[in-house]
């Protein structure tokens, strides 16, 4: 394992992400509401680059207590979409949003001072 | 020895580039050594739309070609529409940035985009058809279905097919005017790149009514295939009862081609026209197989009602081509070897893409299937269409 540098702190804005390549590897990293997150750049699908699509929150379907379909709301998970044929992932986990069996490969970040590397 | 990279890049969503956008799909390819076979994508598309002004001025009738300026961009369009969301609300992104990306100098936009994305693929010929157009066959006039259709084929051979040997068509036929789709195979047939004629779908217009006859015979004769290219209408009175846009893609896009290949099939049009070649396009794969059993199973009760065939139906799609994508593929792949049994794929079954449609699929989509050896994967990714279009076998592509 190595550690490959990603971005000075104060260059990654929250709600900004980079790709790293580290070595044969492509890895997308977020900063998102104060954390980073790191998953491997290749969307379990066909091979996408997963982490470079739409940022967005996830669709709820809102059922009254009479089980009765009242409308469409956006919920508090974040989501981020491979722009190839828009699976949807988890920020906080990886997870596939329509598998959650099925999971990115997820990478450690630390943080040296100000500099921010990706573990792999 | 290869020394580590470490390279950063920050994600731009509104600058797109095609060989860009689809650099993993070029890692596959060149880690499956496409470069050392052919691969022919039976089913891609353009944006005919955005070259209407070009295409408006090879409408013959100076009526219907003054209707067609002047009504283009107007809040009432003069071409039908459908309802959709393909885009995934906005997921799909390069549907809403694709705008940005200029094309190279050489030869007409569509040509040079058409070629990038082949390239990054590792595709060497592609099937082009239009977009907008697949509703067509849904508009009210059919003379303007028939004069569109005209034109638009006219424009695609005069500007596309006759300026690049890579890229070939089913030409439009248009369907809805059963003449019109005589003179059409006439006139255009044996124009460069022409490999066949394709019927959009969505329509309602019987296939083996009497008056398609001449045509089919026609088709026969010069040894072109027919095609039926799926699409959905949201204005079908089943599919109205459907909410949402994976709802009425997924049936409807099986639904018309059901229909047609039910009607093709029990009117005995495989016996009536025995040398010619069928294709289905854009459908998927469990359709089939699941309607062979079908009818097989009520063909043994009812022969009376298909007095032609000599044999079940089954026997007769067998005979059929299809295209791969939408490729539905299953967890468990037993089911998708029977599949792939049932319909002949390893001579009847040719990939298809739909690039750039939200649904696309890649090569690897059937080179990466345990149960296919090499020569099936060859095969099925463009021999088999390589036979069927009459293409060289020899890869001309230029992967990245």
């Amino acid at each position: 394992m190595a550690e490959w540098f990603v971005a000075k702190a104060s260059e990654l804005k929250d709600g900004d992400r980079r790709v790293v390549t580290a070595g044969k590897r492509e890895i997308g990293v977020f900063h998102k509401d104060g954390a980073y997150y790191a998953y491997s750049n290749v969307c379990l699908h066909q091979g996408g680059p997963a982490c470079e699509g739409m940022i967005t929150q996830n669709v709820v379907d809102v059922i009254d207590k009479n089980r009765q379909y009242q409308g469409q709301v956006y919920g508090d998970e974040t989501h981020f979409v491979c722009p190839w044929h828009g699976y949807e992932y988890d920020l906080k986990t990886g997870e596939c949003i329509g598998d959650r069996k099925q999971k990115l490969r997820k990478y450690e970040i630390v943080k040296r001072g100000d500099d921010i590397y990706v573990v792999a | 020895m290869d020394m580590p990279r470490n390279d950063v890049r920050p994600v731009e969503l509104d600058v797109f580039s095609t060989p860009k956008h689809l650099e993993h799909a070029s890692e596959q390819a060149r880690a499956r050594n496409y470069q050392d076979f052919l691969i022919v994508d039976v089913d891609s598309h353009h944006y005919e739309n955005e070259h209407y002004a070009e295409v408006f001025e090879y409408i013959e009738s100076p009526v219907i070609r003054n209707e067609a300026k002047e009504g283009a961009g107007r809040r009432v369009g003069w071409l039908n529409s459908q309802v959709g969301y393909q885009n995934t609300g906005g997921r799909i992104h390069r549907q809403k940035f694709r705008g940005k990306e200029k094309a190279k100098p050489g030869k007409h936009a569509d040509i040079m985009l058409t070629l990038d994305w082949m390239d990054a693929m590792g595709v060497d010929y592609c099937c082009m058809f239009p977009t907008p157009m697949l509703f067509l066959g849904l508009h009210p006039q059919v003379e303007v279905e028939a004069a569109m259709c005209d034109a638009y084929n006219a424009w695609l051979c005069e500007r596309i097919l006759a300026n690049e040997p890579r890229i070939v068509s089913m030409l439009y036929l248009p369907f809805n005017d059963p003449e019109a789709a005589y003179k059409t195979v006439k006139k255009f047939g044996d124009k460069k790149g022409v490999v066949g004629f394709m019927v959009t779908s969505p329509r309602y217009r019987p296939v083996h009514d009497n008056a398609y006859m001449k045509t089919y015979a026609l088709l026969e004769e010069m040894g072109k295939p027919i095609s039926f290219h799926a699409a959905y209408s949201w204005d079908d009175r089943s599919l109205q009862m459907t909410n949402r846009f994976i709802s009425v893609h997924a049936l409807g896009f099986m639904w018309f081609n059901m229909i047609h290949m039910t009607n093709w099939v029990i009117n005995g049009l495989p016996v009536r026209f025995p040398k010619l070649k069928v294709m289905w396009i854009e459908s998927g794969l469990t359709w089939a197989a699941s309607l062979m059993q079908r009818l097989d199973h009520s063909f043994m009760m009812r022969t009376s009602d298909a007095p032609l065939l000599r044999e079940k139906p089954s026997h007769y799609m067998k005979q059929m081509f299809y295209s791969t994508q939408p490729m539905e593929i299953p967890e468990d792949k037993s089911v998708m070897e029977s599949t792939f049994k049932m319909i002949n794929a390893e001579t009847q079954l040719v990939w298809s893409s739909d690039y750039p449609h939200w649904d696309f699929d890649l090569p690897s989509t059937i080179y990466d299937l345990p149960f296919l050896n090499e020569t099936s994967k060859r095969n099925i990714l463009g021999a088999n269409a390589a036979r069927l279009f009459g293409l060289d076998l020899k890869p001309v592509k230029r992967i990245p």
